[in-house]
């Protein structure tokens, strides 16, 4: 694959008297810290990286063509396996896309089971992103901590839909399952416990002096910077961009619920871990005010054709994933299959800044900064 | 490598290829002839991956449901059957239309292409004026309750429910590809959308700046949460979106999504621009024909651009001159065709 | 034992050397087996997981297990390594780490070479190791073991300046580079007490002699897949891990006689108890350190590691000297 970056010439100087070679090295695609199946080619002098080459596709499933052969039910389990640590999101932003081209009414109890099995996701997802970014930098501790914590959030959804990784919980129109006789309670006891454990970690992690010195002022960048590689999500709200999708442009029912956006201004490593941590926080409030208002009965799906057939034309919407903005465009010609999906992934777009970033960086850096950008391969593949 | 050995070169990958799509595109040809004497005229881009032999025996359980559905009068099928008739009376009035619309079509699209796309608009308009035709009775059909057990009636009723889709399809085809923009803005009578004010400031600036031809349509898509539409002149877009990202009053700093669409007629390239400045989106969308597609690249204008346009170039084989680094992104950089391309044919079954 | 080494050489005390030599090795090879069975204990008890527990009653064959795996293993070598330093080089991180334990008094009378310096001789032979390190990363051919390898010159040629700057103040203290004069010369107070600031310094160098959390950046297994030894398996890879933890039982061993007083007791009233338990129980206390280290702390970066050493670790260590100096000085009465 890309031969060209192979045989890209590597310089030869000889100052000094010396001479001396750049190395081509490949970090990746089967590398601890790719975080799966990514590839970096990187120019290095010594450790200080000249040139970063993303290379990707190692993934690449096809999830868009494949689509265009699926009716809009069986394209949900594909959803799935993009992002697959946060596969609600991405369930619901398909289920979104449709609902919103064929104007469908969700029930209420279904809207609440969405918003919950999202928001729970996206800590699950935070969580995973914090243990493997400390993982990154050498501590092993927080990796198992935030999977045990993470494993919690997993036996919950089990039990809602009977699955810990690949949900395909959501359906046109509302969810598949309905929440199980106390299910409710236990993800309320979740929560509470979860907010002392948070307590917990930042006294473990956030103030401890090597780690902060390795994420601060590491991967700095501007907002303007941010908008122009049409970075999002926690990405740009790292820039002190106050901009959440939940809040800006509510979905679902976001607008019930009394949140924060948290957003630093730094631009660093550091203003990410923070802006992230802060953002479970905003979860479990979230999340405790859902499941205070979870409507006691209802239906959770809607009245739904039982041929799926959007009109024709085109959609687009977007919503937050704890990546960033995950969009989904439909065009449609009023069958029962869509005539083009395509999904706009928060990891492949927050990814294209990676190369400038590492310019001139040092190898112990470059790991720091892909992790804060928080990447799942098999959304950047799709 | 011994791997080397064994595989073709690219060049020959891509007359394996091209010969494939040609033996696909002569019997998709054979199949559209069949399907239009046998006057079931549905039209010819949608056979394109349909299968002939199965497309009869496809289309009759879809129909069946519809029939069994409209006596129990359920709200979904009412819904449907108003979208239809609908999409009936703008098929008539397609109909007329058409015949000046496919000549005007067929000239933008280029010579070569000329012929063929009349035909196809010949086809269309014969179809679509069969449907026409149809309609009334189909509406009888529809509406008297096909009494469970008549084998005939329920026939009958498969056939006309085939033939409605069939028609549907192509008005709803018809009107997504030449004038759907004007069309969806004429046909919706309700209220302006909340969005209307912006849409017109948009195409205020921009008609102001660059003259009345760079638009080729401007609308509000309901379908996307009212988001203004503009569909912009292929030549201009790359200084009308400088102009979109630098004017004062627009300010679409942004770029959401980049991707392509194949409509087998021609190329879309569909960007999503937001304006954090004004809290406004705005959706574009570029044309470009299938043969030598090309759109310019608005990388140096939002950097964002850069993958998407990349990808859009692996999977669908749109140009962007202006790109600085235009390689394929996610296929291996030996693949040979474009895979989200309609008539995609894989080179290699082992793949 | 230097009754032995008075006599003239024969092939009687020759056997008794050897004899010697592999008892020692035979406790050393305890000594890792249940060290890596207890870091993986105490780490997965802070991680809150179990640790090993299958092989063996409560996992404690786990390590044997291990061992014997990694030497059934396929002997693998990259094609373009470097054939005799590829082999050379676990042998060349092993031996000094061995060597340097013959100095070690483990108590008054378990001890190989009485040295009269005995101190000089831990550092000069320890700083060979390095050399082992550096080879693997280049024998092998591999850029993430090059990468692992010059780092690791650069950390331990680094710590290596602070760390024989904290023992000077014991040196100076004790008037002897004997490391079992430097125990009895603890009998009122141990070391640890007048030479904190040594100490701590010893103690932040010696992890980042050791190669290990937070300094472990010459296989910092998130950036360079595992350093140096990356293209080592089997027994050679063995052979590292061994030389690592025999290191470490030399760092401890030598960190109990200069700072925690050997195999003195903690109050005279006691020391009906051997001293070796004693000796067992200081140590212990350190390799325990080491492991809680390792489970708490994230990475340093490696411009960080080399500002550390020369900016702040070694200031320290000549403020040290020159304050014991004075202090010694004024003892003496030169004042």
């Amino acid at each position: 694959m890309n031969q060209n970056i192979l045989t890209t010439s590597v310089d030869t100087s000889s100052e000094n008297g010396i001479r001396t070679e750049e190395m081509l090295l490949n970090v990746g695609p089967q590398h601890p810290s790719t975080h799966g199946v990514f590839r970096l080619v990187v120019k290095i002098d010594g450790e200080t990286i000249k040139e970063a080459i993303p290379v990707m596709g190692y993934l690449h499933r096809g999830t868009e063509k494949l689509a265009e052969n699926l009716n809009y039910t069986q394209i949900i389990p594909y959803t799935d396996r993009m992002d697959y640590v946060s596969a609600m999101t991405n369930n619901y932003v398909l289920c979104h896309a449709v609902e919103t081209m064929m104007g469908l009414e969700i029930p209420e109890r279904a809207q609440f089971l969405r918003l919950i099995a999202m928001e729970l996701n996206r800590v699950a997802s935070h969580l995973v992103w914090w243990g493997t970014y400390l993982l990154d930098i050498g501590a092993m501790g927080p990796f198992l901590y935030a999977f045990r914590d993470r494993e919690m959030i997993l036996d919950l959804f089990n039990e809602l839909c009977g699955a810990r990784m690949t949900f395909n919980y959501m359906r046109i129109g509302g969810v598949k399952w309905d929440a199980p006789p106390g299910w409710v309670d236990k993800a309320k006891e979740f929560v509470q416990y979860m907010k002392k454990e948070l307590n917990n970690y930042h006294q473990l992690v956030s103030g401890n002096e090597i780690f902060i010195s390795r994420i601060k002022g590491i991967g700095k960048f501007d907002t303007s910077t941010a908008l122009d590689y049409s970075l999002s999500g926690v990405m740009l709200r790292a820039t002190g961009v106050k901009w959440d999708l939940r809040k800006d442009e509510p979905y679902c029912i976001y607008d019930r619920f009394d949140f924060d956006v948290p957003t630093a201004t730094e631009g660093d490593c550091m203003a990410r871990y923070q802006v992230r941590m802060a953002e479970i926080e905003q979860s479990l409030r979230i999340l405790e005010q859902a499941l205070e208002q979870f409507p006691s009965e209802g239906e959770v799906i809607g009245k739904v054709p039982r041929v799926i057939r959007p009109p024709a034309g085109e959609t687009y919407v977007r919503i937050e994933s704890p990546r960033g903005e995950i969009g989904c465009y439909i065009a449609s010609q009023g069958k029962d299959k869509p005539w083009r999906l395509k999904f706009r992934r928060p990891s492949f777009t927050n990814l294209q800044i990676l190369p400038t970033l590492l310019q001139g960086e040092s190898l112990a850096n470059m790991i720091v900064i892909l992790g804060s950008i928080d990447i799942v391969l098999g959304e950047v593949d799709c | 490598m011994s791997e080397e050995k064994r595989r073709p070169t690219p060049e020959e990958k891509a007359q394996a290829a091209a010969e494939a799509r040609a033996k696909a595109e002569a019997l998709r040809k054979l199949r559209e002839q069949e399907e239009q004497g046998a006057e079931a005229a549905p039209p010819a881009q949608e056979e394109a991956q349909a299968q002939a032999a199965d497309s009869q025996e496809e289309v009759a359980p879809v129909a069946k449901p519809v029939s069994e559905m409209t006596p129990e009068e359920k709200a979904a099928a009412k819904k449907a059957a108003a979208a239809e008739a609908i999409a009936k009376a703008k098929a008539a009035k397609e109909a007329k239309e058409s015949a000046q619309q496919g000549d005007g079509a067929s000239s933008a699209e280029g010579a070569d292409a000329e012929a063929k796309a009349k035909a196809a608009a010949a086809a269309k308009a014969k179809a679509a004026a069969a449907a026409a035709a149809k309609a009334k009775a189909e509406r009888e059909a529809g509406g008297s309750p096909a009494d469970g057990g008549d084998d005939d009636a329920k026939a009958k009723a498969a056939a006309a429910a085939k033939a409605k889709a069939a028609a549907a399809a192509a008005a709803k085809a018809k009107a997504a590809q030449a004038t759907g923009d004007g069309a969806e803005a004429a046909e919706t009578p309700k209220a302006p959308s909340k969005n209307q004010p912006y849409l017109d400031k948009y195409v205020l600036r921009i008609t102001e700046k660059f003259g009345k031809e760079v638009l080729e349509a401007s609308y509000i898509n309901e379908l996307a949460k009212e988001v203004p539409t503009l569909v912009i002149q292929n030549e201009r877009w790359h200084e009308i979106a400088q102009f979109l990202k630098e004017d004062g009053q627009l300010a679409f700093e942004y770029l959401s999504d980049l991707h392509g669409v194949d409509y087998e007629d021609r190329m879309e390239v569909y960007y999503h621009l937001y304006s954090y400045k004004n809290r406004q989106s705005l959706a574009v969308k570029v044309k470009t024909s299938r043969e030598q597609s090309s759109v310019p690249s608005v990388m140096d204008v939002w950097n964002g651009a850069n993958w998407n346009e990349r990808e859009t170039f692996d999977l669908l084989g749109i140009h962007f001159p202006g790109h600085k680094d235009l390689r394929r992104i996610l296929l291996p950089d030996d693949w040979v065709g474009y895979p989200l391309r309609k008539d995609y044919v894989q080179y290699d079954e082992e793949v | 034992m230097n009754a032995l080494l008075q006599q003239a050489p024969s092939w009687g005390n020759t056997l008794w050397f050897i004899l010697a030599a592999v008892i020692l090795l035979a406790v050393l090879l305890g000594f890792v087996t249940y060290a890596i069975y207890f870091e993986r204990k105490v780490i997965g008890w802070m991680q809150l997981r179990i640790g090993p527990n299958r092989v063996g009653p409560l996992g404690l064959l786990q390590t044997v297990a291990d061992v014997t795996k990694l030497l059934l293993k396929e002997d693998t070598r990259p094609k373009h390594a470097d054939k005799a330093l590829f082999t050379l080089a676990p042998i060349l991180a092993y031996a000094p780490a061995f060597a340097v334990l013959a100095v070690m008094p483990f108590t008054e009378s378990i001890q190989f070479a009485d040295l009269g310096i005995g101190l000089l001789y831990y550092i000069a032979l320890s700083g060979i190791t390095v050399l082992g390190v550096i080879t693997a990363g280049w024998a092998s051919n591999n850029k993430y073991s090059l990468i692992g390898g010059l780092r690791s010159a650069a950390q331990m040629i680094s710590y290596e300046v602070p760390l024989v700057m904290s023992v000077v103040g014991v040196v100076l203290l004790t008037g002897s580079m004997n490391l079992r004069e430097i125990v009895e010369a603890q009998r009122d107070v141990w070391n640890i007490v007048p030479q904190f600031i040594g100490f701590a310094v010893f103690i932040i160098a010696a992890q980042a002699e050791l190669n290990r959390t937070p300094f472990d950046l010459p296989e910092a297994e998130s950036e360079l897949v595992a350093g140096y030894h990356v293209e080592y398996s089997g027994f050679r890879f063995a052979m590292f891990m061994l030389a690592e933890y025999v290191y470490m039982f030399g760092m401890g061993t030598l960190i109990t006689i200069l700072f925690l007083g050997g195999w003195l007791p903690i109050h005279p009233a006691l020391g009906f108890i051997p001293g070796i338990v004693w000796f067992v129980l200081k140590f212990s206390l350190y390799i325990f350190l080491q492991f809680w280290i390792r489970a708490t702390m994230p990475r340093l970066r490696v411009d960080q590691l080399m500002s550390f050493a020369w900016k702040v670790l070694l200031p320290i260590a000549l403020f040290n000297i020159l304050l014991t100096a004075v202090v010694v000085s004024y003892q003496n009465g030169m004042f």
